[in-house]
């Protein structure tokens, strides 16, 4: 049974973790952080079966962030989860640290695949889900996808090699928030219909509010159901969201919060409970 | 006339000795099995082998996902697709994560032959080189091809092995000992070092018996690891004699002439002329043709020797 209030409480803390990182950082990217985060808090704080005592458990289920810009807000959500002190992510990008501009994996423990250079990680969890296969686990490999990723051809060679081998031990979830650094996706390369694309290709498809705990758990429960083909779950969401101001503006795709911007987007945000 | 035998051919063979040793051991090919040679694991191991269709980038990835799951992966296509079309998943899937794959490429150098540029890689040495932490091996014949696969089987690491199409002579006999980046010194001689990798190793060494006749003593090495490179082996031919000729089937622009060159600027510095395509593209032709036309002969090493005496 979901708890959703507690998943609650972690994605508002996920949000100031990303902010202060960032703004401390000086760079980053606060807008896919922000609208992937309720996704995030769902399936680490619901969902998957992990253990941050033991982050390379034999059965785990796997995370992998394809749209590695949202790093943040990854750092964030181990860090809360108990992989390490979420304090420790505020050296985000520092030369030195291990919170690297973008995830790598030897680095970060609960970081399972270094990713940052768009579509790869697609291709790397349908060989995670392909190896669970010929091992006969019973665990699953979930990744995230941002729409503007989807403009990459590789993303479409790994979905037809998923549906290939029927790898049904795979679920991925598209952060769609509808823009990308120039422009909304239809304005910059057009991504739609990505239903029906998806389904085409051989997906079991659907649809949520990426924003809705209960129905993002929902759908989440209803992959495991799925026999013979890997999941899609569309998330709609909002870049920005939570932070008034950054809220479906693609300029803030990929720029830190100044001092004042900082307080203000915390402020909104409730703080951390 | 020495036996000959295709890179390639004695590779297919040796994937199916190692998939009986290694239960992790996972192929991946990109509709290219028949001419890879990995038709044979696939034959051998279905449950274990996955073509991943036209699609080279994608493959790359999964054999980073598989690595990642604890699997031993080798995946193959010819080495234009997977040094050039899928570079950039190698870097950062394979290299920078610095997984458990072996990119074993085939169909390398102008030697593929009547297919021509579009499928002649001859960068690929030198685009695997720069990928920090890879491994770059390039077997010379058969024996060394088969050795080649073992010694990177036995490293947890990326790796990069560069196979050929053509049936070319063996030159070693199964006693010989492949150690991954050290040199092997075919054939003493202290007039001028043939410096050699791939198929290249052959032309020199008949380049040296050609030299012999004429009075001049060249040395023969093969160098079958690119990188990590000997750079005592180098140093040692540097020093005693009088000029190194580098052989490459691969273009002179960040091989083995590149990388003999890197080690003799810091530690000896030596005269140098380097056989390899000169900042060209490949054509159609036959083998032989082409290794005239590229300047790849035994009797253009002894050209290139004399003119360093």
């Amino acid at each position: 049974m979901i708890n959703v209030d507690d998943v609650k409480s972690a994605a508002r803390n996920i949000r100031c973790d990303v902010i202060k990182a960032i703004s401390a950082a000086g760079s980053g990217h606060p807008g896919g952080s922000l609208s992937a985060t309720d996704i995030l808090a769902t399936l680490y704080f619901y969902k998957m079966n992990v253990n941050p005592e033991d982050p390379k458990a034999e059965n785990r289920d796997k995370f992998v962030l394809s749209k590695g810009h949202a790093a943040p807000a990854l750092y964030a959500t181990l860090g809360r989860r108990g992989y390490f002190n979420v304090e420790e992510m505020y050296s985000l990008r520092k030369i030195g640290s291990i919170f690297q501009g973008h995830p790598d994996m030897n680095k970060i423990p609960g970081v399972e695949m270094s990713t940052g250079s768009l579509g790869q990680g697609f291709s790397t969890a349908v060989g995670m889900a392909l190896a669970g296969k010929i091992d006969n686990k019973k665990s699953k490999v979930y990744v995230l996808l941002g729409d503007g990723e989807i403009q990459e051809g590789i993303v479409w060679e790994a979905a037809m090699s998923a549906a290939n081998y029927k790898l049904d031990n795979l679920v991925a979830i598209l952060d769609n928030n509808g823009l990308q650094i120039d422009g909304r996706n239809d304005d910059v390369m057009k991504v739609e219909p990505v239903y029906e694309k998806f389904e085409s290709f051989g997906f079991e498809v659907m649809e949520a509010d990426g924003h809705d705990i209960e129905e993002l758990a929902e759908k989440l429960d209803a992959a495991d159901e799925v026999e013979g083909k890997p999941v899609l779950i569309i998330a709609r969401t909002v870049k920005g969201k939570g932070v008034s101001y950054m809220e479906d503006v693609a300029g803030w795709h990929g720029k830190a919060p100044n001092a004042e911007e900082t307080e203000k987007a915390l402020a909104e945000l409730g703080g951390e409970q | 006339m020495a036996e000959k035998m295709a890179t390639r051919q004695a590779y297919g063979e040796a994937l199916v000795e190692n998939g009986a040793k290694n239960k992790d051991l996972v192929v991946l090919d990109a509709d290219l099995s028949k001419s890879t040679m990995t038709v044979k694991f696939s034959e051998a191991y279905p449950e274990r082998f996955f073509n991943m269709g036209i699609a080279e980038q994608n493959m790359y990835g999964v054999a980073a996902g598989l690595a990642a799951s604890g699997k031993t992966v080798v995946a193959s296509t010819f080495a234009m697709f997977a040094t050039g079309r899928a570079f950039e998943i190698i870097r950062n899937s394979i290299g920078y994560t610095h997984l458990n794959v072996k990119i074993c490429a085939t169909h390398a150098g102008v030697t593929v032959g009547e297919d021509g540029a579009s499928h002649q890689a001859i960068a690929d040495l030198a685009l695997m080189r720069e990928i920090p932490g890879m491994i770059v091996v390039n077997p010379s014949d058969g024996v060394s091809a088969k050795k080649a696969l073992d010694a990177v089987l036995a490293i947890d690491g990326p790796c990069y092995v560069r196979y050929g199409r053509a049936s070319v002579p063996v030159v070693y006999d199964e006693s010989l000992k492949f150690e991954i980046g050290k040199g092997i010194q075919v054939r003493d001689g202290k007039d001028v070092a043939l410096i050699a990798t791939g198929i290249m190793v052959n032309e020199a060494i008949q380049a040296a018996e050609i030299l012999e006749k004429e009075g001049i003593s060249a040395r023969v090495i093969d160098i079958h690891t690119i990188k990590p490179i000997d750079e005592d082996i180098i140093v040692k031919a540097a020093k005693e004699t009088k000029g190194i000729v580098t052989c490459e089937e691969h273009t002179i622009i960040g091989g083995l002439g590149s990388a003999v060159a890197e080690v003799t600027a810091k530690k000896a510095p030596a005269k140098i002329s380097m056989i390899g395509v000169q900042d060209r593209f490949g054509q159609s032709g036959k083998p032989d043709q082409l290794m005239k036309e590229y300047g790849l002969t035994a009797e253009d090493i002894v050209k290139a020797a004399k003119g360093l005496l």
